[in-house]
């Protein structure tokens, strides 16, 4: 009985296609987690031990690496992830009020992802928009400037 | 007033193409170095007085310098752009990075050339996404003019130059633990010395400098470095993207001479406090910088001014701290960040930050005691500098032991109150 693969032979021509440019295989690690999550949103058990095959790596190595870096998923994460920024300019103008409305709406805490997998929220330090707090990011969109009004028409544009 | 950093940058979101970054006379500036030699450039630039501005200060000609040329030299060289912003309250690079890529990227084949890298990289923060397409899309557009790649603009230098969009964790802007990461590993620092200009990325010399420091490089080859260092109002060279933030009636971001005073850029750019807000005080230059006070507004921003008077240039972005915000609250903040962000390599750090973080929590929480006080001002000694790998712990110690000096009236009064006054 064969086992069925989660990586595509197109995930694995891309993750090959980054080591060759590096002195060593392992070098590739985070880009190709990075690949990994692109096409799959998160990075399973099985996804880290195919990885560790490509690479040479152990799987434990290779995890060591996924866990250490936050825009890595280790868990299953919702169709939309939203990030909210919880450092101190944005903390100074009241993200903590629009952090509220964003958990009573979704009803889910940090961490959770909304019914039908539709989104999961996440924290995120400083996003370099600090002229305009509160900020948040979903998916590769940044939102600035948040007020609970605001809040309520974007998460409509995301389904 | 010369804004060579910014002058081109439009403000419709959209970045500098290469043609349009051609036509205001981008990529003659690589021109005319491909016809200096390496060690000439480094002294124009170390004469020009141009110093590290992602925090440390220190002086970018100085340390091109370390790298050893000649052919008996270890090779390959590697140059690197840190473009991995994530200090709190810091907006600055973001702009560069998405108004005028171009400009990096020659200021990244100028220090290439310099030090003789043949591999760079544009080490990017992962949450920057418009970022990462402008810059892809910039390094694209340079290797089809033939300023990347081999016999780059008619000459026999020959560079690489690659993105690498990094996976968060603000561990990574340390220049030896962003080393580690280029690697694939845990971005944990690495013992210094040896220093990465001589034992870098895979072993090999590399130099780091932030994007805001490259960015200055073109032009200050073509202007030469008097012309640098007479931008600046003081003695330091250049002028500096400074930003405000917090209860400003105009938070925003302006190229300014490096030491323009504190006061100038909260009263006249940023427009001065919103209405019904005072002044409490402020970091200059980032989180992890020492709180300064309104008695400091007419210090010059530069860096040895601001050491002068007890705190640090930074990133030269000011978050401003105004009286209906409890500082506790603030630097509670502050410390959380630094104690999910540290790596767990060094035990100073990896138990300090975390224990420091829930004593300010119980203190805002109206749990705390006086011997509190006495347990923080001890973590200020125990992480500060010279006990810990890096400088990640000794710089989140920075708002603490100045808000415990400015504020400890304030710190008392949620003690003998049982509750956060402002809440």
């Amino acid at each position: 009985m064969t086992v069925e693969k989660i990586l595509t032979k197109q995930e694995i021509k891309e993750i090959e296609e980054i080591h060759k440019h590096f002195p060593q295989k392992s070098a590739a690690c985070i880009e190709a987690l990075r690949v990994i999550q692109k096409h799959h949103r998160w990075v399973s058990d099985e996804a880290v031990k195919e990885l560790a095959e490509i690479l040479d790596m152990s799987g434990e190595a290779i995890d060591s690496v996924a866990t250490y870096y936050s825009l890595i998923f280790r868990r299953p994460v919702g169709r939309h992830v939203i990030m909210v920024c919880n450092s101190v300019s944005c903390w100074i103008m009241g993200y903590e009020k629009i952090l509220a409305h964003l958990k009573n709406k979704l009803s889910i805490d940090y961490g959770g992802t909304s019914i039908e997998d539709r989104f999961t929220l996440l924290s995120i330090p400083c996003l370099g928009t600090c002229d305009h707090a509160p900020a948040m990011i979903i998916d590769e969109d940044l939102h600035r400037d948040l007020t609970d009004e605001k809040l309520d028409n974007i998460l409509q544009t995301y389904t | 007033m010369e804004k060579p950093l910014t002058q081109h940058i439009k403000n419709d979101h959209t970045w500098l193409s290469l043609k349009e970054y051609e036509a205001v006379g981008g990529y003659q500036h690589l021109r005319k170095a491909l016809k200096l030699n390496p060690q000439d450039i480094t002294k124009i630039i170390k004469d020009s007085g141009l110093k590290g501005r992602g925090g440390a200060g220190f002086s970018t000609g100085t340390k091109w310098e370390l790298v050893s040329l000649g052919d008996q030299s270890p090779k390959p060289k590697y140059f690197i752009a840190n473009a991995d912003e994530m200090e709190p309250g810091s907006f600055k690079d973001r702009l560069l990075l998405e108004g005028n890529p171009h400009q990096l990227i020659e200021g990244i084949i100028i220090g290439a050339y310099a030090i003789q890298a043949q591999f760079s990289f544009v080490f990017l923060r992962g949450a920057y996404h418009p970022a990462a397409k402008a810059i892809t899309r910039a390094i694209e557009e340079s290797y089809q003019a033939g300023y990347l790649g081999e016999h780059i603009a008619g000459s026999d230098f020959k560079l690489e130059m690659s993105l690498h969009i990094s996976q968060g964790r603000y561990m990574c802007g340390e220049e030896t633990a962003l080393l580690n990461a280029l690697e694939g590993k845990r971005a944990n620092p690495r013992a210094k010395p040896p220093y990465p200009a001589l034992s870098g990325l895979f072993g090999k010399p590399t130099i780091v400098n932030n994007v805001e420091t490259l960015s200055n490089v073109p032009q200050i080859i073509s202007n030469g470095a008097d012309w640098f260092m007479n931008l600046s109002k003081t003695g330091e060279g250049g002028t500096k993207l400074y930003g405000a933030s917090g209860r400003v009636k105009n938070p925003g971001l302006w190229e300014l001479p490096l030491g323009t005073s504190l006061r100038e850029i909260l009263e006249e750019h940023a427009g001065g406090m919103q209405e019904g807000y005072q002044l409490k005080g402020l970091l200059p230059g980032g989180g992890s910088t020492d709180f300064l006070t309104p008695e400091h507004l007419d210090v010059p921003m530069d860096y040895a001014s601001i050491m002068k008077v007890g705190s640090r240039l930074g990133t030269g972005t000011i978050i401003v701290l105004d009286d209906k915000t409890c500082p506790v609250g603030m630097v509670g903040n502050l410390e959380k960040f630094f104690a999910q962000e540290s790596c767990g390599w060094c035990t100073p750090c990896r138990e300090g930050l975390p224990w420091t973080a829930k004593i300010l929590d119980s203190l805002e929480a109206g749990n705390g005691k006086m011997e509190d006080l006495d347990i923080l001002k001890f973590q200020t000694h125990y992480m500060a500098p010279g006990h810990t790998f890096c400088a990640l712990a000794p710089g989140a110690m920075e708002p603490l032991q100045s808000a415990l000096q400015y504020f400890r009236e304030d710190f008392e009064r949620h003690i003998h109150e049982h509750k956060c006054p402002w809440k």
